[in-house]
Formats: C-alpha cells, sequence, structure tokens
C-alpha cells in the first residue's frame, strides 16, 4: 500500500490533465466521473496510507521517487513524507476537497467553463497534496506555487469580466512577494544546513543549542513568514483574500477557507523546530497574527456581501493560527486549521447555497428570513456559526480555547487582543446569520424564487456539519479538563528529530478555567448582541453607526488601505519604470551613450566631406596651402 | 559515407549554407516551394544532429582538427568540437531554425526563398561559433552570423528596420573590435590562436595586461548577451526585426554572449575574471531589476519580451559571476530556459500580429475569449517564464540565485536577495500584460486588435508550439537530461579557474554536544564545492 502513495497526488493530476484537454468534447457527465472519481480514489487511498503510516513505529512513511534538482552540493529529491502532520492534512484536503466537488456539480452545473472549473479544481488537489506531502522545501514550493497558481486561475474564472482578472492578478502578485520571503528563506537555510530536505534539516536543527537562533536563523524565519502572511492573508499581505471573493464559492470554500490559505500554518508547523530555535521570529508571529485577527474582525463588523464578511473572518481565523503557533502551540494553531477548514467551508458552502437560491445576489441587506424556504441550508449554517463563535461543545470551542490559553501564558496582552477579536467574531456571524435567515425577507421578489438546494449540495452541508461539531473530540481542551488529544498525535511530527525534549507544557494551568469561561461568556455576550441587533431588521445598526460616522466609513472602506498601497508603493513603481525607460534607457543610455557618438561621427563626416568638392581647382588651392605649410616646417 | 563519418560537425555547420545557396539559385517564382525545400532541409540537419549528438558513445567527443592557414606567422587551425558546454546549445539551434520557419509560415508574403537562405547561412554562423574551437575560426563565424541577421533586420523588417539593422550591427561589430585587437595582441603573445595555448600565454602576461585583454573580451561578450548598460540595440532589433529573426536573436544570437564567456573569457583570464566577478554580479543584478521594470510600463508586447531577455540574461550572467558549480549549471540551464520560453513568447506574439497586425497592448483585451487555444500556449509559456516551479524558469532561477548566495565572494548573499526581486517583477510585468490582453471582455473597439481575430491556432501552429510545451516542462520536471553533461566540465572549469570555495553560513553549534556529534551533525569544514 505504502508504495502507492504516490498516486495520492497523481490521481487529481490526471484528473485535471484529462478534463483540461478533452473535457470540453467528453462532456460534462464524464468530466464530473474524472473529477470526482479521482479526488474519491485519492481519499481513499489516503485514509489506507494514513492508517499504514499509524501502523509504523515512529509514525513517519517516506517514499523516495528519484531525483529532480541535482547539481553541485545540491540535490533535491521527488520524494513524499506521510507522518500525522502531513497525514491529518492530506485527509483534510481529499476528504473535505472531495465533499466540495460533490458541492460543485451542483453549483456549477449551468456554468459554460464546467470542464475548465474541475480540471483547476483537480489541479489544486494536486499542488495542495504536493506541498503538504513533499519530502523537501523546493518540492513543498512546488506546491505552494502551484496552488497559488491555481488560486489565480480559479478567481479569474469568469474571465470576461473585469473584476475577476484583476482579483486573480492581485492574489497571484500579492502572494508572489511573499514567495520572494520563502525562496530567500530556502537559499539561507540550504547555506545554513546543506541540505534541501525537510527531514534532514530538522534533525540538523535539533542537535542545534538556543544560541543559534539568532542572526542566520531569525532571518531565515522571519522570511519564511513574510511567504506565511503572503499565502494565509496575514498583515500586510491580507489585501488579496477579500477581492478572491470574485471566485465561484465552491473555489471560495476549498481555497480560500479550508486548505491553501492554511498553508502557511502548515509550513511553520513543518519546520517548528527551526522556528521554536528563533524566539525572535515567533515573538513576530504571534503578533502579527493577534493583530491579524482583531484587524480583519473589526473590519467584518460592517461588511455587508456574505462571502466579504466570511472573507475578513477567515483572515482573523488565520490570525488566531498564527496567534497559537507564536505561543508555541504547534499543535492548537494546526487543530485550529483543521477545525477551522470544516466550519469555514460549510459557512462558504452554506453561503453559496443562500446566492444559488437568491440568483447571485450576495447582499445580506437584501436577504432575510430565509429559514422557511431553506431549512438544511439554515440548520447546517446555524451548525457552522456556533462553531465558528465557540459555543462550548462545538469544534470551534475547542481549538479557540487552546489557543487563548497559550496566548495568555505568552502575554495577557495577546489573550486579550484575541477575546476582543473573539467577540467581534461572535457579532458579526450572528449579524450574517440572522440578517440572512431570520427576521422579515427585505427582497421580496429574490424571496419568492428562493428555494433549497439540489441534493449534490445540500448533502455536503449535512457532512461538514456534523464534522464542525464532532472535531471537537479530536482536541478536548485542558482548561476544561480535557486531554487535547491532537498534541500528542502530532508531538511525532512537530518534534521530530530533536534530541532536546520539549521543555515543560507551556501554559499555566491554573488560571486557564476561569480565563476560558470569561472568553467564552463574553463570545456569547456579543453574539446576543449581534443576534439583538439584526434580528428586527436593519434600522437599529443604522441608527448606531450613524452615531459614529467617521467610525464605520473607516470599518466599511477598510481601513483604506488598498488606496493607501496604490498611492504609496503601485504607483511609485509604475512611475519610477517609466521613468527608467523613458529618461534613462532612451534619452541617457541610447542617446548619449550611442546615438550622439553616432551622430557626431556624422557631423564631423558631414564636414570633412566639405573638403571632397570635386573641382580641380579646390584641390589645388588646397596642394598649394599643403605645400607651403610644409616648406615652411622643413625650412624654418 | 566515410566522410561523412569523419567530419559530422563540417557536415553540421556547412550543410545549411549549402541548402541556403541552393535555395538563392532556385527563381524567386518557386517562392514557397523554396520555403518547403528550406523547411524540410533545416529539420532533416536537426534530426541528423540528434542522432549524431546523442548517439555518440558516451563520453567520447565528437571533435575535427586540422591545420587550415597562416595569419602573419600565426597557425590559424580548423578546429571543430561539441563538449558538455555546447552540446545542448548546438541541439537548441537546429531545432529552433526549422521550428521557427515552420512557425513564421504565413508570416511573409515577398522573398520568401531569400529569407530562408538567409536564415540557413546564420545558422551556419551560430553553428560554426558554437563548435569553434579556435579562437580565429570563432571570430569568423561570430562576425559572420552579423550580415545575414542584418539583412533580416534590414530587408523584412518593420518601419523603422534600417535604423534598427544599423545599430545592430554597429553596436556589435564596435564592440568585437576591441575584441579582435585583444585576440590578435594574445596570439602574437602565444603564437596560436588555439584557447588553452593562449590561456597560458595569458597567465604570464602582467595581472593588469590580463585584466585589459578580459575587459576586451567580456565587452564583445557582453553586447551579445545583452548586459546593462550596452543593451539598447536589442529592443529595438527585436521589434523591428520579423518574428523569425526575433526568435533566434533571444533564442539563440544572445546564448553567444554567455557562451563566450565560459568558453573563452572565464577559462582564459580566470585571474582576471575573478577580479571583475563584483562589476560583472552587480551589473546583473541591474539587468535583473532595470530590465524588469522597464517591461513593466511598455506598451508593445514584442518590447516587453525584448526587455524581460535584459532581466533573464541578467540571471545568467549572474550564476556565471558567481563562480560556482550550482550558479554555473543553473547559468548553462537558464541559456536554454531562454531560448525555449522567449522564443516561444516571439513566436505566440508573431501569431498574434499576423492576425491583428498590432502588437499594442491597449489593442487588445478579451484575447481568451476569441483564442481559447491561443491562450492557453500563451499561459503555459508565460508561466515558464516567470519561473514557476515545474516549468524549466524555475530550476534555473533557482539554482542560479542559490549559487550566488553560496559563492565565495563577500557580495554573493546580498546580490542573491537583491536578484530575488526580480521574480517578482517578473510575474509584476507578464501577468499584468496577460490580464490586459487575454483577459476582460473583449475590447469593444472596432479597430481594435481583438476584433481582428478571426481564427484560433491552426494545426501547424500547434505542431509549433507542442514541442515547446513538452520541454518546457521536461526541462522542469527533469533538469538532468540537459545538466548532466555540463556537470563535469562545468566543474573541471571552475576548479582549473581556482574559483573561490562555497561559503556556507556557520551556526554555532549546541554546547551540549562534543566535537564528535557536532560532526555528525553536519558542521564539517566546507572544501570547494562539497557541502557540509
Amino acid at each position: 500500500m505504502n508504495t502507492y502513495a504516490w498516486l495520492i497526488p497523481i490521481l487529481p493530476l490526471v484528473g485535471a490533465a484529462f478534463n483540461g484537454i478533452l473535457g470540453k468534447r467528453a462532456g460534462k457527465r464524464a468530466v464530473t466521473v474524472v473529477a470526482l472519481g479521482t479526488v474519491l480514489a485519492s481519499l481513499l487511498l489516503s485514509i489506507a496510507v494514513f492508517f499504514a503510516m499509524k501502523a509504523l513505529p515512529d509514525h513517519r512513511l517516506t517514499l523516495d521517487l528519484g531525483t529532480w534538482m541535482a547539481t553541485g552540493s545540491m540535490s533535491v529529491p521527488f520524494g513524499l513524507v506521510v507522518d500525522p502532520l502531513s497525514g491529518i492534512f492530506m485527509l483534510v484536503i481529499t476528504g473535505i476537497g472531495f465533499l466540495i466537488h460533490v458541492y460543485s456539480v451542483g453549483y456549477m452545473h449551468e456554468e459554460e467553463g464546467y470542464a475548465r472549473f474541475f480540471s483547476y479544481m483537480n489541479l489544486f488537489v494536486f499542488f495542495m497534496l504536493t506541498l503538504v506531502l513533499g519530502s523537501s522545501l523546493p518540492l513543498m514550493f512546488v506546491g505552494w506555487e502551484g496552488v497559488g497558481l491555481c488560486s489565480y486561475l480559479l478567481i479569474g474564472y469568469y474571465y470576461e469580466t473585469d473584476f475577476a482578472p484583476d482579483a486573480g492578478l492581485k492574489a497571484f502578485l500579492t502572494n508572489r512577494v511573499g514567495d520572494l520571503g520563502v525562496a530567500i528563506g530556502m537559499m539561507v537555510l540550504f547555506a545554513a544546513f546543506g541540505t534541501l530536505t525537510v527531514g534532514d534539516i530538522l534533525v540538523k536543527a535539533g542537535h542545534l543549542g538556543p544560541e543559534a537562533g539568532f542572526g542566520i536563523l531569525t532571518f531565515a524565519t522571519l522570511m519564511l513568514f513574510v511567504g506565511a502572511t503572503g499565502k494565509s492573508a496575514q498583515l500586510p499581505l491580507y489585501l488579496w483574500l477579500p477581492d478572491a471573493m470574485a471566485g465561484p464559492t465552491p473555489v471560495s470554500a476549498l481555497i480560500h477557507a479550508a486548505t491553501m490559505v492554511t498553508s502557511g500554518i502548515y509550513m511553520i508547523c513543518r519546520l517548528a523546530p527551526v522556528f521554536t530555535l528563533a524566539p525572535i521570529t515567533m515573538d513576530v508571529v504571534a503578533w502579527v497574527g493577534a493583530a491579524t485577527a482583531l484587524f480583519a474582525a473589526t473590519i467584518g463588523l460592517v461588511q455587508r456581501d456574505i462571502k466579504k464578511v466570511l472573507a475578513y473572518s477567515t483572515v482573523s481565523q488565520l490570525g488566531y493560527m498564527f496567534l497559537g503557533l507564536g505561543a508555541s502551540g504547534f499543535a492548537a494553531g494546526f487543530f485550529h486549521v483543521f477545525t477551522h477548514a470544516w466550519f469555514k467551508a460549510l459557512l462558504f458552502l452554506g453561503a453559496g447555497s443562500v446566492i444559488h437560491a437568491m440568483h447571485h445576489e450576495q447582499d445580506l441587506f437584501k436577504m432575510g428570513g430565509l429559514r422557511s424556504k431553506m431549512p438544511l441550508t439554515f440548520w447546517t449554517m446555524l451548525a457552522a456559526t456556533l462553531a465558528i463563535i465557540g459555543f462550548p461543545g462545538t469544534s470551534g470551542f475547542a481549538s479557540k480555547d487552546e489557543i487563548l490559553a497559550l496566548a495568555y501564558a505568552k502575554s495577557p496582552v495577546l489573550w486579550g487582543i484575541g477575546v476582543i477579536a473573539a467577540c467581534c467574531t461572535a457579532f458579526y456571524m450572528l449579524r450574517l446569520f440572522t440578517l440572512a435567515f431570520l427576521g422579515e425577507p427585505r427582497d421580496h421578489h429574490a424571496f419568492e424564487h428562493a428555494h433549497e438546494s439540489p441534493r449534490t449540495m445540500t448533502w455536503p452541508l449535512v457532512v461538514l456539519a456534523v464534522g464542525s461539531l464532532l472535531a471537537v473530540f479530536l482536541g478536548w481542551p485542558k482548561a476544561f479538563g480535557g486531554d487535547f488529544r491532537i498534541e500528542a498525535w502530532l508531538a511525532p511530527a512537530i518534534t521530530y528529530g530533536q534530541v532536546h525534549l520539549a521543555h515543560g507544557e507551556p501554559g499555566g494551568a491554573e488560571p486557564a478555567l476561569l480565563l476560558a469561561t470569561i472568553s467564552t461568556v463574553l463570545g456569547l455576550g456579543f453574539a446576543w448582541f449581534g443576534y439583538a441587533t439584526y434580528r428586527n431588521g436593519l434600522a437599529v445598526a443604522e441608527a448606531r453607526a450613524a452615531k459614529f460616522p467617521f467610525l464605520h466609513k473607516l470599518l466599511l472602506n477598510k481601513y483604506y488601505v488598498d488606496e493607501g498601497v496604490e498611492l504609496v508603493i503601485l504607483g511609485p513603481i509604475r512611475w519610477f519604470g517609466n521613468l527608467l525607460w523613458k529618461l534613462f534607457d532612451v534619452i541617457i543610455i541610447d542617446g548619449l551613450g550611442v546615438n550622439l557618438p553616432g551622430a557626431l561621427t556624422r557631423v564631423f563626416g558631414d564636414f570633412t566631406a566639405l573638403f571632397q568638392t570635386g573641382r580641380v581647382r579646390n584641390y589645388a588651392l588646397s596642394m598649394t596651402l599643403g605645400g607651403a605649410v610644409l616648406l615652411y616646417v622643413f625650412l624654418k | 559515407m566515410t566522410w561523412l563519418n569523419s567530419h559530422p560537425l563540417t557536415f553540421l555547420v556547412f550543410a545549411p549554407t549549402l541548402l541556403g545557396l541552393l535555395l538563392l539559385a532556385l527563381p524567386q517564382a518557386l517562392g514557397k516551394l523554396t520555403r518547403l525545400l528550406g523547411f524540410l532541409g533545416a529539420l532533416a540537419i536537426f534530426v541528423l544532429s540528434l542522432a549524431w549528438l546523442l548517439g555518440r558513445a558516451p563520453g567520447a567527443p565528437l571533435a575535427e582538427h586540422a591545420p587550415w592557414f597562416t595569419l602573419v606567422g600565426l597557425p590559424v587551425d580548423y578546429s571543430l568540437a561539441v563538449d558538455g558546454l555546447n552540446f545542448w546549445l548546438v541541439i537548441l539551434t537546429t531545432f529552433l531554425v526549422p521550428l521557427t520557419m515552420l512557425g513564421t509560415w504565413n508570416s511573409l508574403k515577398d522573398r520568401m526563398g531569400t529569407f530562408a537562405a538567409m536564415f540557413l547561412l546564420l545558422e551556419t554562423g551560430m553553428l560554426g561559433a558554437l563548435v569553434a574551437q579556435d579562437l580565429f575560426l570563432f571570430y569568423l563565424f561570430w562576425e559572420g552570423m552579423l550580415i545575414p541577421m542584418y539583412f533580416m533586420i534590414g530587408v523584412w523588417g518593420g518601419d523603422e528596420r534600417r535604423y534598427a539593422a544599423n545599430k545592430f550591427f554597429l553596436y556589435t561589430l564596435s564592440g568585437s573590435l576591441l575584441w579582435l585587437v585583444a585576440l590578435l595582441f594574445l596570439a602574437g603573445k602565444a603564437g596560436s590562436f588555439a584557447p588553452a595555448i593562449m590561456a597560458q600565454a595569458a597567465s604570464g602576461l602582467p595581472f593588469g595586461v590580463q585584466c585589459w585583454l578580459f575587459v576586451a573580451f567580456a565587452v564583445a561578450f557582453a553586447i551579445k548577451v545583452p548586459l546593462f548598460p550596452l543593451h539598447t540595440w536589442l529592443p529595438d532589433a527585436h521589434v523591428q526585426a520579423p518574428t523569425a529573426g526575433s526568435v533566434i536573436l533571444a533564442g539563440v544570437l544572445l546564448k553567444l554572449g554567455g557562451y563566450g564567456f565560459i568558453r573563452f573569457a572565464i577559462p582564459m583570464f580566470p585571474q582576471a575574471a575573478m577580479h571583475f566577478a563584483k562589476p560583472l554580479a552587480l551589473l546583473s543584478v541591474i539587468a535583473i531589476i532595470y530590465g524588469a521594470l522597464v517591461a513593466m510600463v511598455q506598451r508593445d508586447m514584442k518590447k516587453l519580451v525584448a526587455y524581460s531577455s535584459v532581466s533573464h540574461m541578467g540571471f545568467v550572467m549572474l550564476g556565471l559571476a558567481s563562480f560556482t558549480v550550482i550558479g554555473t549549471q543553473g547559468a548553462m540551464l537558464q541559456m536554454l530556459n531562454h531560448g525555449i520560453s522567449t522564443g516561444a513568447l516571439f513566436l505566440l506574439v508573431g501569431m498574434i500580429y499576423d492576425r491583428a497586425h498590432t502588437r499594442m497592448i491597449a489593442d487588445f483585451g478579451g484575447v481568451a475569449t476569441k483564442m481559447p487555444i491561443f491562450t492557453t500556449f500563451f499561459i503555459i509559456v508565460t508561466l515558464s517564464s516567470i519561473g514557476l516551479p515545474l516549468t524549466n524558469g524555475f530550476v534555473g532561477e533557482f539554482q542560479i540565485l542559490n549559487g550566488t548566495f553560496l559563492s565565495g565572494f563577500a557580495w554573493g548573499r546580498a546580490y542573491a536577495v537583491i536578484a530575488t526581486l526580480g521574480v517578482v517583477l517578473g510575474a509584476v510585468y507578464m501577468l499584468w500584460m496577460v490580464k490586459r490582453v487575454f483577459w476582460g471582455p473583449v475590447n469593444p473597439d472596432e479597430d481594435s486588435g481583438t476584433q481582428h481575430l478571426h481564427s484560433d491556432l491552426n494545426a501547424r501552429e500547434i505542431a509549433v508550439m507542442l514541442p515547446l510545451v513538452v520541454l518546457i516542462l521536461w526541462m522542469g520536471i527533469h533538469p538532468g537530461t540537459f545538466q548532466a553533461i555540463s556537470e563535469a566540465p562545468v566543474a573541471t572549469l571552475l576548479k582549473d579557474a581556482n574559483a573561490p570555495a562555497i561559503r556556507p553560513l556557520v551556526l554555532p553549534s549546541a554546547p551540549l554536544l562534543g566535537p564528535v556529534e557536532a560532526a555528525a551533525a553536519g558542521h564539517a569544514p566546507a572544501s570547494a564545492e562539497v557541502h557540509p
């Protein structure tokens, strides 16, 4: 079984190739069978390989498939590693990926680009699995950039529109800025460890003492974190993610919520021993994560587009994950990746179901009262909403609580920021939920035509809802007497190659229960606040916004960051490029350096040509003059 | 046949000339037939080159050597060879010539036979320069290339073809004249035009003289690359040249600059080369950033691709200046990459120009709606150009950057980090152009280029693009095919040049560990090119 592990990423690639090249001719049925079939096969194989890995004594299954690049001292193999970390993520990708593929069959059934869509989706699954399973940094980078490419193509899926290609371009280029960091980080790690294979790097890092972290490793990990801020939409590179909602909703669920955007967290977990050696980086990770969590949550408070709210929510939740990592809670951060994958995918798919029912209406202010029309969507969305706001007993409750406990151990301020962000989350989620499903319909025409979605769309919702609630059993928080099982599960991967064993449990246990209670109660309070504000329509909220016009406008316009970037960064770069071209290239180098000497030569030639008159008397004159001069010189 | 067996390289180099002369001799009225004949002949030459080069016994070099004539007392040898350094460049050349002919089948309306003949004469010049092992012979081929290229731009070019052709010719010629002086000077000292003997003679000269000689060589080659700030002939030449000229100019001619460095300038004057490594690397880094920034603001697609060449070739020069095996091997691959990807880009721009008769970015928009197949190919080539992993562009850039970072020179790390910016800018100019040309609604202006696109790629054009796409992926997934043969020669070259050992970063090792364990953890001292 293990030797077939390479098929896990390759099968979706085959599906992508088939649908990309032949899909249009083969027809929608064939496209569906191939796209879903390859991902399902990949999922089944993943499950088998996962348990085979768990049966191994060291929980680590490696596969070497030959050489990719080899020159000088650089040798990069095509290799796969399945361990608890990559194994769980592999299951998430193929599992939730499969559900979203099923959902897409219903959601995209009218689309002309059906084959193209599924080709990109399969390609995405291939690249995402490569990112997760790749045994070396460059191979992870293949996945890293590859998912970025698929994200670009899928955001720009409606390529004949104006806004989608813009959003796609923005996503790719912002990510490229982050990838610059990854590329530099890889160079530094290669120069420091002499290898690009992750396992070897970890083993070597395991032999280093804490003083190794300052300087080189701090720089390397900071650079890698720059990459993480790009892919995982953290400050300051988060700008692309809200725009990425231009893509079809299943794309938002799979790529921009459940999997790709968590790559940054995955990378840091993968290299946990190296990051642990760099405490400064860990501080930066924690603070950037906390700041992003709060920043994005406040923007989410006032957005009207249902997908935009969820997008800012994703940015905010990703911030939580980084906060957990920065507080040395690799398992906690990754657990939140896991739970978030379920409930955020569900939220997006639920939103997609609503949008589908409302004939592509995405404005929350035009919804309302959908509960009676779409009961399945309503109940599953309720489960997801409870999970994300951390309602006791849901998966979100468990993972969020663990992160906040760790944040408190690092700094009470981080905890405070986390709690405020959690309160904002509770508010905007209940706002979204209330505006969409409860109260009176605000657009009667759309409401009349609304209907529950077809079964291919609703049953993935049900499965995800069950997952959102049950995922909690993998990590019942310690503050509430649980064992946070996932930590022990992930330990072989997180501490791989370490000779110094972990120094005690991070975070004290004493105030944990009290803190968790405070944050939970506050969250529930704000959830009620959100519900109470919007249950009777928009009047209460509008009245309140009118009291703080400046603040409301600031949030509505997302702190004007996009405008600032255009003014301070993009504009000047274009201006500089034009300056280089028109002034430096054309006038200075080519004009003064090349054409001026050419012109001078011609002028000189024209001047000397004046003497070539072709008249004998002129030549006789110059001969005589010349002779006279010579005579004078010689006879003097 | 025995003559052929003992002179395969002579045949490869001069078969295009014979074919070209034959085409010239045929009456003009047979225009289309001569075109077909030229293509079939070039294809046959490609197949033969593959058979001979790939079919030779491993390790057995393909070489010919004969005394030729004496120039002012200096013996000039007719010496040709194919080895690890020029193996794939030779195949790239014989591959691109027929492919380009096929790709630009209908681009020209008049004097097709003459054009094909010029093209074949150019092929002789390029192949000759690639395989020549005698510097005077190399010089003859090097300058010989200029003449057919001059006519290709000057006769079949765009509106300002005469300006561009003259500029191209004079620019490159003036660079080479200085080089010729240096060449004759050194040959006089050495009593030979054989590179090895000249190198030995050079090593006996005062260091200052070596530096001057290196600079003379380097300027001639740098103009061809072209290295900033000697690049300004390139945009004009590219924009004015017909598509076929642009493809071959980018695909092969520029490579000869980089090849000149690695074949002659560096091994002949290793000390001087390393003395100038820093300025060369600095100019390369400037070229990478500068080329990308200027490409970003271009309005003409062809000019954009031309400036992108400046940026990409900057990577090649940076890799060479790193004086590491990784960087040099990356540079060798990047030369092939650039030949494939930029050649493909020029072909694609030519294909859309043939239909729309414009290349201005603003004249397009929504091309994807009209030409989905063309769009697909363009995207794949774009991904290669911006160095997406699993395409060829990534491998070359990754190795060059890592080689530079590890370089024994103190500036290596900073330059590598700065050059990485070029990777971001590459994505900016290419994808921004893609967005404006291909995505969005169809340009509603009735005179716009998009409105004139009535047909997607035909079978011939697809047949041209497919091999390029296969190569893009092949080189990206299994670069070993193209790099293995140059690994040993490059390592030898750098060893002979006494290149400084690579400089790994040194991490303080744990105090808890003894020296034995620390060594096991991998911190043995670095030897020449062995990473700890």
